[in-house]
């Protein structure tokens, strides 16, 4: 579904990522796991275009996606949960809802998609008329997700959903991510809390200093004793 | 029932809301006979120009207060109008076009200007945007004041005199209007005219607000790049704010020419643009009626302030200790700084403001508590 050859994003003279390849096939959960700084989110953002890459190819669905401006991502069905959750803090929570479908003109199934969201995350439905800037961190993550499905996207980009959370705030996102790509969605988790991510996907990858350097099934990872060792802290 | 709760209530009521649009029809239909009568034609003045500073804060109020872009500038764009007005309606190129051309093209070339402010802008926000929006509007202020050589487009300094009153339908608005064995005077009908104008700028803004774009303006104003994720072409809808609210100066300009008679550079200085600021900021950013309020406030208090404060030093020390305009100036500070303290959303914020500012944190809370 999702092909990146040759990746590369340059800050000026600083190479973030070098020339990365990797892949995701549909209805697949792939983590992009590494440490600060190897380049998980720089590839992120130009997956989500929100950053120019300075060469290679990314192709989604067989289409080159690379010179799409970052609005028109969401037609085509990628949506991205931005690092730091990104939600709009003085719109409540339904408003900041309704801006997910922003692209979409189809009342009843969003307000179908609102209900789904409602029902994988029931604290957002208590809170529903409350501004999302007074949500506590985890909520705001909650919404940031939600707000992301309400496009119904094909492609859902996770960036570092765990940031800044309680360990028991982690767990729940992390089950409602699950859940999420149990109903068939393709996900890509850029990760620093390398187990758990590793626990929800199938795939997984390494990033050290914007290189790819290892990659294998999710389970062969958490017993490589080399990601044990760096990522896992033993 | 909580004080925010009945107004709801009264909202929602038809009826309430029928009897309230009514009176306060009737009460704007009457205003100029009262001040007129009462306060005299100088406060009939002062009244017209507080209905071209609505229109200006209303414009200014959709970049700064929904799409949360700081213009220190916006005053350029009355001038566009203002001169647009001048260049067509006045002995200085001998053209005398109709109001009705002058005015809709008056908003558009502000339109332009604004898009012209917006397109090298996209990429600032904040402070950085402020700086170069400010420079902006003195470039075009610079620019009235110098383009009278070699080729006198705008008569430089000495400002464009002569122009044509606003004529309607046969009428010219500089004389009384006998119509039906009534006479109407010039003040008043101008008063009518801005008051429509303002109305018709009061009801694009509230439908904007409640549109696609609007919405698409506020989510722009929290997070630009989740805006972008969720699909929102952030650089035409920002340029779309610009341009908007651009027009709406370029409206306000024009009836500032006719209505005036004469322009000159100096009528569209750093202190005009700070001006309508504090008027979208003062009376509660984002919030139409508190942008509304804020326009009347800040055109009548410092004209109460200049001619009050000399009496007042009369009846107090039998004498007048400090110059009632160096005086104005410095209560209208005063008067700033004490909202800003204790109204920091505005005077009147708009429910996520107030909500906001007073920390509040869930409906649900607030409920259980009760």
């Amino acid at each position: 579904m999702l092909e990146v050859t040759g990746l590369r994003v340059a800050y000026g003279g600083i190479q973030a990522v070098r020339g990365i390849t990797f892949h995701v096939r549909q209805g697949e959960m792939v983590a992009l796991i590494g440490a600060n700084g190897a380049g998980k989110t720089s590839t992120l953002k130009a997956l989500s275009r929100l950053l120019n890459a300075a060469g290679g190819s990314i192709r989604y669905c067989g289409k080159e996606i690379s010179a799409l401006p970052a609005h028109q991502l969401i037609c085509e069905g990628i949506a991205l949960v931005p690092e730091g959750r990104g939600v709009f803090p003085r719109m409540s929570i339904v408003e900041n809802l309704l801006m997910g479908a922003y692209t979409r003109h189809d009342k009843e199934g969003i307000s179908t998609d609102r209900e789904h969201v409602f029902s994988l995350f029931p604290r957002l439905k208590e809170r529903a008329q409350q501004l999302a800037g007074t949500l506590s961190g985890g909520e705001q993550q909650m919404l940031a997700i939600g707000r992301a499905l309400m496009s119904r996207p094909k492609l859902l980009l996770l960036d570092e959903p765990s940031m800044g959370l309680a360990p028991l705030m982690t767990q729940r996102i992390f089950e409602v991510i699950r859940t999420v790509a149990n109903e068939g969605m393709t996900v890509l988790l850029v990760e620093q809390n390398a187990k758990l991510a590793l626990e929800v996907s199938q795939r997984g990858y390494v990033m050290e200093s914007g290189e790819i350097t290892l990659t294998d099934e999710a389970a062969n990872l958490l017993a490589n004793p080399r990601v044990r060792e760096a990522y896992l802290g033993e | 029932m909580t004080p925010s709760s009945t107004l709801e209530t009264l909202r929602t009521d038809k009826r309430i809301v029928i009897a309230a649009t009514v009176i306060i029809g009737i009460a704007l239909a009457v205003l100029p006979f009262i001040i007129g009568s009462g306060l005299g034609n100088s406060w009939l003045r002062i009244l017209n120009f507080a209905l071209l500073y609505i229109m200006l804060a209303l414009g200014l109020n959709i970049v700064v207060g929904f799409a949360g872009l700081l213009d220190l500038g916006y005053i350029a764009f009355y001038a566009v109008g203002a001169y647009l007005y001048a260049l067509l309606a006045s002995p200085h190129f001998g053209l005398h076009l109709p109001v009705w051309v002058i005015i809709p093209a008056g908003a558009a070339l502000a339109g332009i200007f604004g898009a012209l402010l917006g397109a090298p802008t996209l990429r600032l926000r904040g402070d950085y945007l402020a700086i170069v929006t400010l420079g902006f509007g003195e470039i075009v202020r610079i620019f009235l004041n110098n383009l009278n050589a070699p080729v006198n487009i705008t008569n430089g300094p000495q400002g464009i005199s002569g122009i044509d009153p606003i004529h309607l339908g046969g009428f010219t608005l500089a004389k009384p209007i006998s119509l039906l064995g009534f006479t109407l005077p010039s003040l008043h009908a101008y008063y009518y005219l801005f008051l429509a104008l303002a109305l018709f700028i009061v009801f694009v803004t509230i439908r904007l607000e409640n549109s696609r774009i609007g919405r698409a303006w506020v989510a722009i104003r929290e997070d630009e790049i989740a805006a972008k994720s969720c699909g929102i072409n952030t650089r035409n809808i920002k340029l779309l704010a610009f341009t908007m609210g651009a027009s709406f100066g370029g409206v306000a300009g024009g009836l500032f020419a006719g209505f005036q008679g004469f322009v000159s550079p100096e009528s569209f200085n750093l202190m005009e643009s700070v001006m309508v600021l504090c008027m979208v900021v003062l009376g509660g950013m984002g919030n139409i009626p508190g942008v509304i309020l804020g326009g009347i406030l800040l055109t009548i208090l410092p004209e109460i302030f200049r001619h009050g404060s000399g009496p007042v030093q009369l009846a107090i020390f039998g004498k007048i200790l400090l110059d009632p305009e160096a005086l104005r100036m410095l209560l209208f500070g005063l008067a700033l700084i004490v909202v800003m303290l204790y109204r920091p959303a505005g005077l009147w914020p708009s429910t996520t403001r107030r909500r906001e500012f007073r920390g509040d944190s869930t409906n649900d809370e607030l409920k259980a508590g009760e």
